[in-house]
């Protein structure tokens, strides 16, 4: 099951523990990524909190935890290989992975199409 | 995109080639294209880029003792330009700060050719025009664009710009159109800046790309002019920043420092004579995380000493760059550093300037 945020963050769901990273639309508007500052293991964040921070040749941007729970884990190979973000970005780019604390929370998030009609719409 | 802006002459191209727009200086220009920063950089560093500055200001300066005239605003030696060559220059406010930096191509005995940035060209014309005795005028150029052809391909595309001089100046025929070409730039390559007629701009612009020189953005002008360490106004230079501060010294003419007879002369002889409070360094940081302008210089578990004014990742060096200013007693190449980003300090070193050395040809 996959989800978005008007962040422009896509969340994939497996049982309680939430996959997470930032969309196609995002990486194209961001550009060459450089640099990706992540959260650490075990931190318990609240829903739309700053998490991570992508940075770009030309500028930084947060990334947010789109719903409450506790983080378990980065992505370690964005350290050595930040251009994943562009190359794969609902791939090998993921962010971070979190065990939410309301998984009912998941579905009130955007689908595939309403995420669509979001991007078409700015 | 806020219809208010201004466009360049080259509006249709860049919509053609897909730039992406951005608001800067009250225009709308192309920050990249669709092959994004790190390639325009790396083109610019390889081959030759072409650059759309048609934001920024010229103007004409002329009549009976023009070079005297304009030196009312600068500390630069304007009466020893000869014919032909163009020097880089500061406008100096009466506090000594730096009203702007621009470029002077002196194309006859008192006739001159300025480029000024777009951010401060509306304050530059009318402080210059103050300045000018009788007979002397400043004439704004506003029809034209200015196109920089920048990269160590540059001349060999371009052979009858060859040879021109670095900070040489013609008044030519270049592809059909008639021009004003300068051998500089703002990326620390070889390369040309080329004024033409805003009518014939885009003619010639697509004669450019025809010979394969390919577009970059306002992205990697900052990227490159920043390893070129080379000052954007606004962010490393501003009207509290005394070119002592600045390390320019050099801009100003040896004359013109004995004689003092510049507007800020007070300020620019107190901090030869005794240091300036702060120097602009170069600053590398380890890792990969870049540091922004704004962001707090510290001593290494220390107090704050400074402030970043440029920074950004360096597509060249394959590593986070910036420029700041710190007290003269940190401003030695090698000095720890911490730099405050987001809350958290992250090692960095005062680095020697340029971070890419310089590839004019002289």
């Amino acid at each position: 099951m996959l989800r978005f945020t008007k962040d422009h963050e896509w969340v994939s769901l497996d049982g309680s523990l939430a996959t997470v990273g930032i969309t196609d639309h995002a990486q194209t508007a961001l550009g060459d990524v450089v640099f990706v500052d992540l959260p650490e293991a075990g931190r318990v964040v609240e829903a739309n909190e700053s998490v991570a921070v992508v940075e770009s040749v030309k500028a930084a941007s947060d990334v947010y935890a789109p719903l409450a729970g506790r983080i378990t884990e980065s992505n370690a190979a964005l350290s050595d290989d930040p251009a994943l973000v562009n190359s794969d970005p609902s791939g090998a780019g993921w962010f971070f992975r979190m065990e939410l604390a309301d998984v009912g929370a998941f579905d009130a998030l955007l689908d595939e199409a309403a995420y669509a009609a979001y991007v078409e719409s700015l | 995109m806020a219809d208010s802006l201004l466009q360049t002459p080259l509006a249709a191209l860049h919509a053609e080639y897909l730039g992406r727009m951005v608001p800067f200086a009250g225009y709308a220009m192309p920050v990249q294209y669709p092959g994004g920063i790190m390639a325009e950089h790396n083109a610019t560093r390889a081959g030759a880029t072409l650059f759309d500055v048609s934001h920024m200001g010229q103007a004409i300066l002329e009549g009976p003792g023009a070079t005297l005239a304009l030196e009312r605003a600068t500390p630069a030696d304007i009466d020893g330009l000869r014919i032909g060559r163009q020097r880089y220059l500061l406008l100096t406010t009466e506090d000594g700060g730096i009203l702007d930096d621009a470029m002077c191509a002196r194309l006859g005995l008192d006739r001159l050719f300025l480029v000024l940035n777009a951010s401060r060209k509306h304050l530059d014309i009318p402080r210059v025009q103050s300045l000018l005795p009788a007979g002397v005028t400043l004439t704004p150029w506003p029809d034209r664009a200015l196109l920089a052809v920048q990269g160590p391909k540059a001349a060999e595309l371009l052979p009858s710009l060859a040879h021109l001089p670095f900070m040489g100046v013609a008044e030519t025929t270049l592809l059909g159109a008639e021009v004003i070409a300068t051998r500089s730039g703002y990326t620390g390559e070889d390369g040309f800046e080329i004024s033409v007629a805003a009518d014939q701009a885009e003619g010639f612009a697509r004669k450019l790309l025809g010979l394969g020189i390919t577009l970059a953005g306002l992205g990697a002008r900052d990227s490159l002019r920043l390893e070129a360490g080379l000052c954007l106004y606004g962010q490393d230079l501003d009207e509290t920043t005394s070119p002592v501060e600045a390390g320019l010294t050099w801009t100003m003419g040896k004359r013109r420092r004995m004689a003092g007879d510049f507007p800020g002369a007070e300020r620019v002889a107190r901090d030869l004579a005794d240091g300036p409070p702060r120097r602009r360094v170069g600053i590398a940081i380890e890792g990969r995380q870049p540091a922004r302008a704004g962001t707090p210089i510290h001593l290494p578990g220390g107090e704050a000493i400074g402030i970043v004014t440029s920074g950004g990742f360096g597509p060249t060096v394959n590593a986070p760059v910036a420029m700041g200013y710190v007290p003269p007693a940190q401003a030695v190449d090698g000095t720890p550093l911490h730099l405050l980003v987001r809350g958290k300090p992250v090692p960095a070193r005062v680095a020697p300037l340029p971070f890419v050395p310089h590839r004019y040809i002289r």
